[in-house]
């Protein structure tokens, strides 16, 4: 085993707390997700669950480049970015399970987590759409001449829709601080790349608009954070936004009744075997950032929280049935009969 | 107080709104020193700068989203639609985002952005550049929904709607433009969201209506107390979301009969919504049918002169549709 003390070079200037902050969220995204899918199956969760499982390097590497106080905003495959960004998982679970304590009172879901406080813009389930809002919150950053830059979550299923080259395309003449982050998991649900997009990689749809673009390996935490730290000084510099392709591979179907059909079993179990949690995991040990007793607390510390998230939000009220009219306008005006 | 077009009392109020508040812009296609198509803004890129009008690119999805954003974001944006007819592209952002945004969030965001769009037909602007959108937005919980008739409402509406903390959609009736003018007070007033006007007070019968349809009803109901004797109440909705159900009731209460008159094709139309308000509230003031006068259920506005008439409502046809009721 390698004892180097400092690994700072290979690790992008990230300490070793850093760095097992980041298997930490790691670890805890994966535990979360799979209790998630118990909950589902015991029926504690309903409608829709789309699980993270798979990408946590994404979220983790490219989160964990930002400043607190920037800001983001993602799709409806959400959980694993709210938990890098500190969400509490008690607020996520309650959520999830519809309680009055879920971080939106129970009326968003899984799908629509949100927190203001942590300026996390909330999960977006209409493909593509939010992009646009992100373009509107880099507006706004830039016009308050405030530093912040907003960093914004989709697929590569969204690249094939108009509201991506329209954002592309002013977030580039307005050089707003948006980083984009296409997090391609090879599938637009359970339509392979090959099938549903004419130009497979990515980033290469930037060009158009003479984007700066760069496609990383999203299974590696670090290359995705060293990546991710380019991209945000680019933005954060005024030089105009930045379309990141991290390629990844999500383990778990689309949603949590989903088949499969379109792929073999033989091809996650390809992935799997390169499961970048594990490989995150080997190599810091493998380095002497961790040990394996350091690894292993951290594991159980996710199990617990996790496990904790679901006792919690057990426990909670359902949601109040005052968010069903509450909160449609900032200033209502009540009709008059 | 001046005679201004209502053009250029929209313009006082974006104005006088840009130099009270910085926070306030307006972004849309040709906005800046073209001032628009219209020429809405013109003059006002020379005097508050690029980033406080900014040119749009030629795509409403873009329009609306960033202006929902930045609102969201600590801005007051004014997003322009060149016409009302090219706001679908935006629909899914209006619909799908900016109207959910406060629901979605229990109240901790809201998004005080205004969309402004002219409407209407009557210049022959044929089949995508006159119809009447009111009611589609009117449908959607989280927005408010404002048609101004006069100058002196649409500044002080526009005002309002800027300050406003929710998303409002402001339509304007593009041929009033220029040709309704009116007296407006120097510097700043406003007039309420949510709040009617009886723009004629009456007591034989009531005639609901709001934009171009106000100046139509109005002359009509002239017309009739000169040859008919009649005395009509013209009520002004201004806002159709949220209705003013208290002053639209008290109306009826009072006449005890209803003409609703709106360009936008019948079905769906605001007069529906109206019709069944007042049966529902005011069904036992009634002295006859509810009536609708309205465009005709087809796609589109045509081109041709004699289409173009023949679609809209016009004086005649609101005084004939009053002689009717009146007799009922």
């Amino acid at each position: 085993m390698a004892s180097t003390p400092d690994t700072t070079e290979q690790y992008a200037g990230l300490s070793n707390e850093q760095l097992i902050e980041m298997y930490r969220q790691m670890v805890l995204i994966r535990i979360f997700e799979e209790k998630c899918q118990e909950m589902y199956t015991r029926a504690k969760i309903g409608g829709f669950l789309h699980l993270y499982v798979g990408q946590e390097a994404v979220a983790v590497g490219t989160i964990n480049a930002l400043k607190p106080e920037d800001h983001i905003i993602t799709h409806y495959r959400d959980h694993g970015h709210a938990i890098a960004r500190g969400l509490d998982t008690n607020a996520l679970m309650a959520e999830l399970f519809g309680k009055a304590t879920g971080c939106a009172a129970g009326l968003g879901g899984s799908m629509h987590l949100v927190d203001v406080s942590k300026n996390f813009w909330g999960g977006y389930a209409i493909i593509g759409s939010h992009l646009l809002m992100a373009c509107g919150i880099g507006t706004g950053l830039k016009l308050q001449k405030r530093p912040e830059v907003i960093m914004v979550f989709f697929g590569d299923g969204s690249t094939n829709g108009g509201e991506f080259y329209e954002a592309l395309n002013f977030a580039q003449l307005g050089k707003l601080p948006v980083v984009f982050v296409c997090e391609n998991n090879l599938f637009a649900m359970g339509t392979p790349i090959a099938v549903h997009t004419s130009v497979q990689e990515i980033y290469r749809k930037a060009c158009a608009f003479d984007v700066t673009s760069e496609r990383v390996d999203g299974n590696d935490p670090i290359a995705t954070y060293e990546a991710t730290v380019r991209a945000v000084e680019h933005a954060r510099s005024g030089k105009g936004p930045v379309l990141l392709e991290a390629v990844t591979y999500r383990f778990r179907g689309h949603s949590a009744q989903d088949t499969q059909k379109y792929r073999t079993r033989e091809e996650v179990e390809q992935y799997r075997a390169k499961d970048p949690n594990q490989v995150f995991r080997k190599r810091l040990i493998d380095d002497g950032v961790m040990t394996e007793e350091q690894a292993a607390e951290l594991e159980r510390q996710a199990e617990a929280e996790a496990q904790g998230s679901v006792d919690f939000a057990d426990q909670s009220p359902p949601a109040d049935e005052k968010w069903l009219t509450e909160g449609v306008y900032a200033n209502p005006i009540e009709p008059k009969f | 107080m001046a005679e201004l077009s209502l053009i250029e009392a929209l313009r006082a109020g974006i104005d006088e709104s840009m130099a009270a508040d910085e926070r306030v812009f307006v972004f849309g296609e040709d906005v800046g020193k073209r001032g628009g198509v219209f020429r809405v803004t013109e003059g006002l890129q020379a005097k508050y700068g690029p980033w406080r009008v900014i040119d749009s690119p030629l795509a409403e999805g873009v329009i609306v989203g960033a202006c929902t954003g930045a609102a969201m974001s600590g801005m007051r944006p004014i997003a322009e639609i060149q016409f009302a007819d090219f706001i679908w592209p935006a629909m899914n952002q209006i619909v799908s985002e900016t109207a959910r945004i406060a629901y979605r969030s229990n109240g901790d965001w809201n998004v005080p952005l205004v969309i402004r769009a002219p409407y209407g037909g009557g210049i022959h602007g044929a089949l995508y550049h006159s119809q009447s959108v009111e009611a589609f937005f009117a449908h959607v919980p989280g927005l408010k929904v404002v048609v101004p008739a006069t100058p002196y409402d649409v500044k002080g509406l526009i005002k309002s709607a800027i300050a406003d903390p929710d998303p409002v959609m402001f339509f304007e009736h593009k041929k009033t433009y220029r040709l309704i003018k009116g007296e407006v007070p120097d510097g700043d007033y406003s007039v309420p969201i949510g709040k009617a006007d009886i723009k004629r007070e009456g007591d034989d019968l009531t005639v609901i209506t709001y934009g171009l349809m106000l100046h139509y009803a109005l002359e009509a109901a002239e017309q009739l107390a000169q040859t008919d004797g009649l005395n009509i109440e013209v009520l002004d909705l201004r806002t159709v979301r949220p209705l003013d159900t208290e002053m639209i009731f008290n109306s009826v209460r009072k006449t005890g009969k209803v003409l609703i008159v709106h360009e936008d094709n019948l079905t769906g139309g605001i007069g529906g919504e109206l019709a069944a308000l007042i049966a529902e509230h005011a069904f036992e003031y009634l002295d006859g049918p509810i009536m609708r006068l309205a465009g005709p259920d087809v796609p589109a506005m045509p081109f041709a002169a004699t289409l173009e008439e023949a679609f809209m409502p016009s004086p005649e046809r609101i005084a004939a549709k009053i002689r009717e009721l009146a007799a009922y």
